[in-house]
């Protein structure tokens, strides 16, 4: 139920708060009344037709080293 | 595609297994209660219970609002079609769930009832704007991450002057269901079902933030990690809490970072409360009455309120006799102590809820566990083996 996937936002009309997302070869508009300030190229997470929160690249990039990292500690020890 | 296979990397899984067999005590066990469907479905799609150690074994919680939906809420639902002749907007994962005498929504379609299955509530306010003459209710469950998308459309109808729509609403809170877990018998006192930590909402909390279960982690002394719904985000959670339990810590950390955020999405959570307020009191199918647990919309979107509109008297309906959801939504009991399970139950033939939604405990089983090693099978209480 709580399923929500990340896309790309591809336009954006903030005159409607309606803005359209690729995911893979899917496009699709969303409303991102729930988002403050949604920009082109921004990844979106979207749930029901709407966009939840923005997705930070930074964030996710920490996230997967922290995976690498967790490997490590076993090669060293081991 | 972006930001889903990273988090789905076979080389980084066996790598982080190995961190969490050379981490986790073997003189000890580790029940991690993952609270959300979403995470029993990628537990099991991915097979990431099997990439454990045996002593660390995953606890399956009661979020699934479909799940934990009393049969007398969907009963409530038909007779909106039936007695009102409204038209009912559903999202597709309430359709073939079990309600009274043997009905689902969706046999009340096929008997001629006008049942629709919408993705969004924007569907369900476009079917109220074509259909001006007819009554429309968007059928409205699920837990914070679904909650803001109903409150845009009561908004919206509001605005609109679309006086023909409205919501019934069965939105739950996840604070206050696992605060029940943590306070009922089965875990106090009689000891059937032990947590030792909670594996946290991924999209519930990228609404409420990491904050609110700040109070869970201090006052039942159990670590909470906030946990994205990918395999390699619950199996880095996992060996996150195994840390803590070793330290004898228990705080609030997040994984899922690239939200969730400490404070969530404040717009959001302001039009959440603009438009709903708590109940007293709701049912829970596994979990009972449980006190301000869930929403109902505000006086002043009344004509939005299929509650107001309409009579809803409260129904008290039973289980079908046999089903064992109400202890498998506590974690007390697994599908394969079901006697119907796999039998008279299952995906294409549900006798109970869990067996619906494809995030139930039984239709994980279902589809992705029940070939497996009875052994090795989470829940069955199986002595370490160092």
């Amino acid at each position: 139920m709580c399923l929500a996937l990340p896309a790309r936002v591809i336009a954006v009309d903030t005159a409607t708060d309606i803005a359209t997302v690729t995911l893979g070869e899917i496009r699709k508009s969303v409303s991102t009344a729930l988002v403050e300030d949604v920009q082109v190229d921004d990844y979106v997470l979207i749930h029901v037709g709407y966009a939840l929160n923005r997705i930070s690249e930074e964030e996710a990039r920490r996230t997967l080293a922290l995976f690498a990292e967790a490997g490590l500690i076993r090669e060293d020890g081991s | 595609m972006k930001y889903l296979d990273e988090f789905r990397q076979r080389g980084l899984a066996l790598k982080l297994a190995a961190a969490i067999r050379a981490e986790a005590d073997p003189q000890r066990s580790y029940n991690l209660m993952e609270f959300c469907g979403g995470h029993t479905h990628a537990i099991f799609r991915y097979g990431v219970q099997d990439l454990m150690p045996d002593n660390v074994r995953f606890v399956h919680g009661p979020g699934c609002p479909v799940c934990v939906l009393p049969i007398g809420r969907i009963d409530n639902a038909i007779a909106l079609v039936e007695q009102h002749d409204a038209i009912l907007c559903t999202y597709g994962d309430m359709l073939r769930v079990p309600a009274s005498g043997r009905k689902s929504l969706l046999k009340v379609k096929a008997a001629g009832g006008d049942v629709r299955m919408v993705y969004s509530t924007q569907d369900a306010l476009k079917i109220a704007r074509d259909n001006p003459e007819r009554e429309v209710v968007f059928f409205a469950i699920g837990f914070e991450t679904t909650t803001p998308p109903t409150a845009v459309a009561v908004r919206q109808a509001q605005a609109e002057g679309l006086a023909n729509f409205s919501v019934f609403c069965n939105h739950v809170l996840t604070p206050a269901a696992i605060q029940n877990i943590l306070e009922s018998p089965d875990v106090r006192d009689i000891g059937s079902v032990s947590i030792d930590a909670f594996l946290g909402p991924s999209h519930v909390s990228s609404i409420i933030g990491s904050r609110p279960y700040e109070f869970f982690a201090e006052e039942f002394q159990k670590p909470v990690v906030i946990a994205g719904f990918e395999p390699l985000d619950v199996m880095q959670s996992a060996l996150m809490l195994i840390r803590q339990l070793n330290e004898g810590r228990y705080e609030v950390e997040n994984e899922y970072t690239r939200v969730v955020t400490r404070d969530g999405n404040r717009k959001a959570q302001a039009l959440v409360a603009e438009v709903f307020e708590l109940r007293r009191s709701f049912e829970w199918r596994g979990l009972g009455l449980v006190p301000y647990s869930a929403l109902q919309v505000k006086s002043a979107y009344a004509q939005q309120d299929a509650e107001r509109r309409f009579s809803v008297p409260p129904v008290r309906a039973s289980d079908v006799q046999g089903c064992e959801c109400p202890s498998i939504l506590r974690g007390a009991k697994k599908p394969t102590d079901c006697k119907l399970f796999g039998t008279v139950c299952t995906p294409d033939n549900p006798m109970g809820s869990c067996m619906v939604s494809s995030e139930g405990a039984c239709a994980a089983y279902w589809s992705y566990g029940r070939f497996r090693n009875p052994d090795t099978v989470p829940g069955i209480q199986v002595e370490s083996v160092a």
